[in-house]
C-alpha cells in the first residue's frame, strides 16, 4: 500500500509539466519594462514561459507580448473587471489558471500590483511566496536582499508551486522578436466575490523617463531646503541627461516633490548607469534604493556625509553653485 | 449606525530601524545579540492610524487589539502598543524561531476569530524580512477586501475608502468591512507613549499564548541557505570643481 503510494507521487511529479507563468502589467497601454525585466528572471528558470495578460488593455499589447522574447504563449484575459489590477479579482483567476495549467512557477515584476496580489495568491494556493527576487540560482533557489538591503539571502523554496516576485532593477529587460506566439484568450471566472470598488487615480504626469526604468537618475534630497529650489536645480539637470527625477525620504516629506519619486526602501528600487544624488546625505534607507547604481555621483557640502562612502565621484560644494554650473556645463 | 471597529493590529519585534546589521559568523542571520530592537516602524503607523480612527469617530471603535508573534521579548512592543492606546493585547510565544508570513497570517487569521476583529491594520513591510506580505495573505485567508500601502484611510459608515501609494501615484479603493488595510509610511505621524501612559500600560491586559494555542504547527516552507554581506563598492574619488567632475562622467562613460 505504502509503496504503491511512493510509486505514484514519485510517478506524478514526473508528469508535472514544469511551466512558469508571468504577469505582464500594462500601464497607459503598454508593457511595463518591469514586467519585462521579469521576464528575463523567468528566462533563468530554464523553462517555457507563459505571458498572461488581464484586463481590457490586454488586447492593444497582447501582440506585442507574443513577441518577447522567451515567451512560448499568450494566455489574455481580456475582461474588464481585471481593470486597475484589484487583487480580489486577479487571484482567483491565477489560482484557476495556475491549478488547470498546472504551472510550478508564478513570476511577477515587483511592483505596486505584483505585492499587492502575489502575496494573497499565496493565500489561496498555501503557498510561502518569495518576495524582491535579485538573482535566480536554480528553479527553486533564490537570492533576495534583507534589511534595506544589508544582507543578501539565499533561500531554498519547499513548496511545489514557487511564486516569485522579482526586483526589475537587478535584470535587463527582456527584448522583443519578430516571431510571435500564440495567444489564447482566456474567460474570466464568473464569480470572484470582490467587495473591493475602484473609485479614482491621481497619477503624476511627467515627460520624463519612469524613475523604475529610467537610465539615469537626479536625486535630490534634503540639502534643497524647499520645493522652489528642488525645481528650479533639479529639473533643469535632469531635462539636460534625460535623466529621472528621485527624491529622499526627507525630500518628499518636506513637500519638496511628489511621494512617486521617493527612492529608498520604502519607495522605489533603481539601478541606473548614472545616479546624480543632490543634497542627500545617505541614510541606509535611501541607499537601499540606489545602491546598486552604476556610478554614482554626491553633490553636497558636507564631507562627513555618508553619501560620499558609497559615492564614485564626490563633490563637496554648496549645491546651489555646483548644480546650475554642472547643468550648464553638460 | 454603523457597525463598530473591532481593530487588530499586528505589531512585529525587530533590529531598531537605525542600526545598521551585521552578519553572524555562521553566516546563517543577522547578529541579533546585544542589539536595540524596537516596533517595527510600519506596525507603529498602523497602531497610530488605528487610535487616529477611534479619537475622529466618537464611539465608533470597539475596542484596539494589538498582536505580536515572536519571542518572549516582544512583550515590550506591546507594552509600548498599550502605552500608546491598544485596549488590549496577545503575545504568540514563538521562541526565536523565524515565522513565515505565511504561518504568521494563519495565526493572525485564528487572533481574528477570537476577538472578532472586523478591521486589521498591518504596517506594509516588516524593515527586517522586507517581505511586503502578511497583510495580503490574511485577506486571502480570510477572502477579506485589501487595501495596501494606504496612506489615508476614510470612514464613512459602513465603508472605508483608502488612498494607495501606487507605481505613478495613488489610487483610491473603497469596501466594506470586514477588511484588511495595510500602512505606507505617509500615512500618519506616529505618537510618544508619556510616562503617565506607560506606567498604566502596566495594568492593562498582555495575554500569552504558544503557536499550539492557536492550533498552528510552525513549518517554514521557505530555508534559508546562507546570508552574506552585498558586495562592497570599491572606493570612490572626490573631485574639486564641476569641471573635474565632468571629467570624471566622461572617463566613466557615464555621460
Amino acid at each position: 500500500m505504502l509503496r504503491s503510494l511512493i510509486y505514484k507521487r514519485s510517478f506524478s511529479t514526473t508528469k508535472i509539466s514544469r511551466q512558469t507563468l508571468a504577469f505582464i502589467e500594462v500601464s497607459n497601454g503598454s508593457i511595463t519594462s518591469l514586467s519585462l525585466s521579469a521576464i528575463t528572471a523567468a528566462q533563468n528558470l530554464g523553462k517555457p514561459i507563459t505571458a498572461i495578460l488581464a484586463g481590457t488593455q490586454a488586447e492593444k499589447v497582447a501582440s506585442s507580448t507574443s513577441k518577447i522574447d522567451g515567451i512560448s504563449k499568450v494566455l489574455s484575459a481580456g475582461n474588464g473587471q481585471y481593470d486597475h489590477y484589484l487583487a480580489e479579482e486577479l487571484v482567483p483567476l491565477l489560482k484557476e489558471v495556475i491549478e488547470t495549467r498546472k504551472f510550478t512557477h508564478m513570476i511577477t515584476p515587483a511592483s505596486a500590483v505584483g505585492k499587492s496580489f502575489l502575496p494573497r495568491l499565496g493565500a489561496l494556493l498555501d503557498v510561502q511566496p518569495i518576495s524582491d527576487v535579485v538573482e535566480v540560482l536554480s528553479e527553486d533557489t533564490f537570492v533576495r536582499p534583507i534589511y534595506a538591503g544589508n544582507a543578501l539571502a539565499t533561500v531554498k523554496s519547499n513548496d511545489l508551486t514557487k511564486l516569485v516576485s522579482i526586483r526589475a532593477s537587478a535584470f535587463q529587460p527582456a527584448k522583443f522578436n519578430t516571431e510571435s506566439v500564440s495567444i489564447e484568450e482566456i474567460d474570466s471566472l464568473e464569480k470572484s466575490d470582490n467587495r473591493t470598488k475602484f473609485l479614482s487615480e491621481q497619477l503624476i504626469e511627467s515627460d520624463r523617463p519612469e524613475l523604475g526604468s529610467a537610465t539615469k537618475v537626479v536625486a535630490g534630497g534634503r540639502g534643497l531646503k524647499n520645493r522652489e529650489t528642488f525645481e528650479s536645480l533639479i529639473e533643469p539637470l535632469a531635462s539636460k541627461l534625460n535623466a529621472a527625477i528621485g527624491a529622499s525620504r526627507a525630500a518628499v516629506d518636506s513637500g519638496f516633490c511628489d511621494n512617486s519619486l521617493q527612492v529608498g526602501q520604502t519607495g522605489k528600487i533603481v539601478a541606473p548607469d548614472l545616479y546624480i544624488a543632490v543634497g542627500v546625505s545617505g541614510a541606509i534607507q535611501h541607499l537601499a534604493g540606489m545602491k546598486d547604481s552604476k556610478t554614482i555621483v554626491a553633490i553636497n557640502k558636507d564631507p562627513e556625509a555618508p553619501i560620499f562612502n558609497i559615492a564614485d565621484i564626490g563633490l563637496v560644494s554648496d549645491l546651489h553653485e555646483a548644480v546650475p554650473e554642472l547643468s550648464n556645463k553638460l | 449606525m454603523s457597525t463598530k471597529l473591532k481593530i487588530l493590529v499586528p505589531v512585529k519585534r525587530v533590529i531598531d530601524y537605525a542600526i545598521k546589521p551585521r552578519i553572524n559568523k555562521a553566516g546563517t542571520g543577522v547578529e541579533t545579540k546585544g542589539v536595540k530592537f524596537s516596533m517595527n516602524p510600519f506596525c507603529d503607523i498602523a497602531l497610530e492610524e488605528s487610535l487616529k480612527i477611534r479619537e475622529a469617530n466618537k464611539g465608533l471603535v470597539e475596542k484596539i487589539h494589538a498582536v505580536s508573534i515572536g519571542p518572549t521579548k516582544s512583550q515590550d512592543i506591546l507594552r509600548t502598543a498599550l502605552a500608546k492606546g491598544a485596549d488590549s493585547t496577545t503575545l504568540v510565544d514563538v521562541g526565536e524561531t523565524e515565522v513565515e508570513p505565511l504561518t504568521v497570517a494563519k495565526m493572525l487569521q485564528k487572533v481574528v476569530e477570537r476577538e472578532q476583529s472586523n478591521l486589521v491594520i498591518l504596517g506594509k513591510q516588516a524593515i527586517d524580512d522586507d517581505l511586503n506580505q502578511t497583510g495580503q495573505i490574511l485577506a486571502g485567508l480570510l477572502n477579506w477586501p485589501q487595501a495596501t500601502n494606504a496612506s489615508k484611510v476614510e470612514i464613512d459608515g459602513d465603508k472605508i475608502s483608502v488612498t494607495r501609494e501606487v507605481d505613478g501615484g495613488s489610487d483610491t479603493l473603497q469596501a466594506s468591512l470586514p477588511m484588511i488595510v495595510t500602512a505606507d509610511l505617509r500615512l500618519n505621524e506616529p505618537r510618544y507613549a508619556s510616562l503617565p501612559n506607560v506606567m498604566k500600560a502596566k495594568k492593562k491586559p498582555l495575554e500569552k499564548l504558544k503557536a499550539s494555542d492557536l492550533g498552528i504547527e510552525i513549518v517554514n516552507r521557505v530555508e534559508t541557505l546562507k546570508v552574506e554581506e552585498p558586495p562592497t563598492r570599491s572606493a570612490g574619488v572626490k573631485v574639486e570643481s564641476v569641471d573635474e567632475l565632468i571629467a570624471k562622467l566622461k572617463e566613466a562613460k557615464a555621460i
